[in-house]
């Protein structure tokens, strides 16, 4: 392991620890003692609407394969019942056999129309008249403690928006300024909150990466040369993150580019490719978790799904229900959880029938994982959505 | 009170103060800004690829026959990866020329109007044939249409190849048409649903499911001019092709839509463009990106007035904006995103042309390279999408590059009250004065709260 050498940093930090407690917070923040509560999340978005029918496919339902036409897939891991794995995501089939993966099919928000944007920012808020994030929410409802969510990526995505302090990470190819420089610019913010907050979780994140070692860090640094936050690399931060010691609980990533309107493919093609990414997302996290597996959840969720039959593009158009996964050490799975509406019915006459709630999904993941009790996610976290029920033993 | 002005109207609605620019707006800063709407300046890049001609080279090389049905041989794929490199390396090359316009312009405000509009009409380069026609959308229909009406704009972007590539209109075939009964082939809504819900009325702009499709009929037709399909002069361009055309009349918005061909999908356009709730949508995003975050009902209302007096006429609509009750208010209620960052900085310090490569990667650094938003609806426009921790740690580390690139002889004290005039606070000249050197000096003025605000 390398020295600890403090550095002009590290004393920044140290004398902002004590300049914390004069930032305005919320009133039950000041109050519960900071815990560690040791649990390890990742949420995972494919914005732009993942075709679900393609990553968990009902070969054996009867109609599949007419209504899929071309993009109806040969073969798959075999996941029992009629359902299959796409084939491209053999790491998620094999975590799948040995238990540690879970789906959950036909499932949605409450968002019925077919706007990306409203529909991740649903997903995301937890309900439509909510202007903060569902993670934020949960943080709040955790308590403070040093380990705050990140959001890996340059801006905060609306999950993670709202009263309790989160962070963001990326890894940087400009030069470090100093840190003479540094501390100036905090006086500099002593009338601006808003700036002044964001620098001051900068320097905190930067901390625990530049901790993980120089190796891991000069490594990214190459990797991010070559490929500029490729999904590899995000997944490696997060990992790696998580796993560091004072490392965030919380990370969640944003993996774009699912929105295959043209040429979607089915055994290879476009969104072929993207699984194979998504599955060496999940692998990267699996190996750089770490000892850390055991107590993790990853959680796989998009803002809608994709229209049943193939358009006029050999693509799918914007749909209703999808699936999602939740995949980790901490996971009791091997199995679909939920219901199956079949293919007979569809909704408005093209999208697969939503009869499965993801946010019953993201409560039974708070309440299994991070135990928060179902009143507070009744009252606090999902304030609007009340009605949902949460999925029960998702968790070993 | 002017001087203040002066100060702000360089950066609410410019792209950030030269030295000596605020001087020279001080004596009336709004006409200021209006004189830049007629005066002539350099509004058009030189020496940029057309679209067309960017996408009519990808085509050579594609082997005959129907896509997928044929593979390319060896020679001709090496002569398609040569035409990629090359759109490649054209678009950084025009991500370039026009950064340093925007830099060396005097008429910034027009410069801003033009990224307003790109980025309303966002397109993004996500696979060779949007590599190649990205960015002349901008500079072939935004730059020159960027003050005439509204429906204008409206129709010739929508009917642009890089529009038409981008969201997938050009694959889009009526299932009744000559095209689509021989060969089984359909309609993609994407282009429809992006128009009604990014384009015009909003995604509560009161349009049902049925209204997109019937608007994605009427837009079959428009679509790429294809080699060996279509003659040379239309190759790459985009175009209407009646074969591909979902024949008979459409519904939209309650209104009939008669079938006269490419005149259509034009009228259809049109019609949108006189919504109100087209109205509202643009003002309330134009109010937002140049005034505020949550822009005022007042200002909101002043704009949607000059568009109904003046049918959505653009230049009106400009002047509107700086006569606005909210223009010069003294609050800096919005955050600069990067690119904005990015070239005010250049602008204060004078930076002379960086080098493609390193203003890619600087681009790319702080977080927004032209032409590659990530989705249809283009770039965040309010200050939670910009300000988060690791953003602020990428304009540090570049303020701090740009700090030490700068000739010798500028001296951050006397260039803080040049560039930022009356919104410059004690403090940020306090702490500029108390710098350890001038490089440090030069970041902590980029990084003050009103350098990064506007």
């Amino acid at each position: 392991m390398t020295h600890f050498i403090p550095t002009r940093r590290d004393l920044l930090l140290s004398g902002l620890a004590g300049a914390t407690l004069a930032l305005p917070s919320p009133a039950s923040a000041q109050e519960a003692p900071a815990r560690n509560i040791g649990k390890k999340l990742c949420v995972i978005i494919l914005r732009g609407a993942m075709d679900g029918l393609a990553a968990i496919a009902p070969l054996g339902d009867s109609r599949y394969h007419s209504l899929r036409g071309s993009l109806a897939l040969d073969e798959g891991h075999d996941i029992g019942d009629g359902f299959s794995l796409h084939p491209n995501l053999g790491h998620v089939a094999s975590l799948w056999r040995n238990g540690d993966a879970l789906g959950l099919h036909a499932c949605s928000t409450a968002y019925r129309d077919r706007s990306h944007f409203d529909g991740q920012d649903q997903l995301e808020a937890g309900s439509p008249s909510q202007r903060d994030g569902w993670l934020n929410r949960a943080l709040s409802v955790i308590g403070p403690s040093a380990e705050t969510g990140v959001g890996i990526g340059q801006s905060v995505p609306l999950i993670l928006r709202g009263d309790a302090a989160v962070s963001t990470w990326a890894p940087s190819v400009l030069p470090d300024a100093d840190d003479d420089t540094l501390a100036r610019l905090i006086d500099l913010y002593a009338d601006d909150a808003r700036l002044g907050m964001s620098l001051q979780r900068a320097l905190q994140t930067d901390e625990i990466a530049g901790a993980m070692g120089g190796e891991m860090v000069s490594g990214m640094a190459g990797r991010r040369r070559r490929g500029a936050q490729s999904w590899g690399v995000i997944a490696q931060a997060a990992g790696e993150l998580m796993a560091a010691p004072g490392g965030p609980d919380l990370t969640v990533i944003g993996l774009d580019g699912w929105d295959t309107h043209v040429g979607q493919g089915s055994m290879t093609g476009q969104l072929a490719n993207l699984f194979t990414g998504l599955d060496g997302v999940i692998e990267t996290l699996h190996t750089s978790l770490q000892q850390k597996w055991s107590e993790s959840a990853i959680i796989v969720c998009t803002e809608f799904g994709r229209t049943v039959r193939v358009n006029g593009a050999a693509g799918t158009d914007h749909g209703t229900a999808s699936a999602a996964f939740l995949i980790g050490g901490a996971v009791n799975g091997g199995r679909l959880v939920g219901n199956w509406p079949g293919l007979s019915r569809l909704h408005d006459n093209r999208d697969l029938m939503p009869v499965n709630d993801l946010n019953a999904l993201f409560k039974g993941v708070l309440h299994g994982h991070w135990r928060i009790a179902p009143d507070d996610l009744d009252q606090l976290v999902f304030p609007h959505a009340r009605s949902n029920t949460l999925l029960d033993g998702l968790l070993v | 009170m002017s001087a203040t002005h002066a100060a702000i109207a360089t950066t609410r609605f410019g792209m950030g103060a030269r030295p000596g620019d605020i001087a020279e707006a001080t004596s009336d800063p709004a006409g200021w800004l209006i004189a830049q709407l007629t005066d002539s300046g350099p509004r058009q890049l030189s020496d940029v690829r057309t679209s067309q001609d960017g996408l009519r080279a990808l085509m050579a090389n594609r082997p005959p026959g129907r896509r997928g049905q044929r593979e390319p041989n060896a020679q001709q794929r090496q002569a398609q990866e040569e035409q990629r490199r090359i759109s490649r390396r054209a678009l950084g090359q025009h991500i370039s020329q026009r950064t340093s316009l925007a830099v060396a312009t005097p008429a910034s405000f027009t410069e801003r109007w033009i990224r307003f509009w790109s980025n309303h009409f966002s397109v993004s380069a996500k696979n060779p044939g949007t590599t190649a026609s990205v960015a002349g959308l901008e500079a072939e229909i935004i730059r020159p249409l960027a003050f005439n009406r509204f429906e204008d704009l409206l129709v010739a972007v929508e009917t642009h190849p890089a529009m038409l590539t981008y969201l997938d209109n050009a694959r889009s075939v009526g299932p009744n048409s000559r095209a689509g009964q021989r060969r089984g082939l359909g309609i993609n809504e994407n282009l429809a649903r992006e128009i009604l819900e990014l384009h015009t009325l909003g995604v509560n702009g009161g349009y049902s499911q049925d209204d997109v499709e019937a608007l994605a009929n009427t837009l079959t037709g428009w679509t790429v001019g294809r080699a060996r399909i279509h003659t040379a002069g239309q190759q790459g361009d985009g175009i209407f092709d009646p074969r591909l055309h979902e024949p008979g009349r459409q519904r939209v918005l309650g209104e009939t839509f008669s079938d006269n061909g490419a005149d259509q999908a034009r009228n259809v356009l049109r019609h949108l463009a006189r919504q109100p709730a087209t109205r509202r949508f643009v003002c309330t995003k134009l109010a937002r990106h140049f005034l505020a975050d949550t822009p005022a009902e007042a200002d909101i209302t002043h704009l949607e007035q000059a568009w109904s007096r003046h049918n959505g006429d653009l230049a009106e609509l400009a002047m509107a904006l700086v006569a606005s009750p909210g223009a010069f208010a003294p609050e800096q209620r919005k955050f600069k995103t990067p690119e904005e960052f990015l070239i005010s900085s250049m602008r204060a310090l004078e930076i002379p042309p960086l080098p493609v490569r390193t203003l890619q990667g600087i681009y790319q650094a702080i977080g927004q390279r032209p032409f590659s938003a990530p989705s249809p609806q283009g770039w965040p426009d309010t200050e939670d999408a910009w300000s988060g921790p690791d953003a602020i740690m990428k304009r540090i580390e570049f303020a701090n590059e740009m700090g030490g690139r700068i000739r010798g002889d500028l001296d951050p004290r006397s260039l803080a009250p040049d560039i930022l005039g009356a919104r410059l606070n004690p403090a940020t000249g306090l702490a500029i004065a108390r710098a350890s050197s001038v490089s440090q000096g030069l970041t902590l003025l980029l990084m003050s709260p009103e350098f990064q605000r506007r």
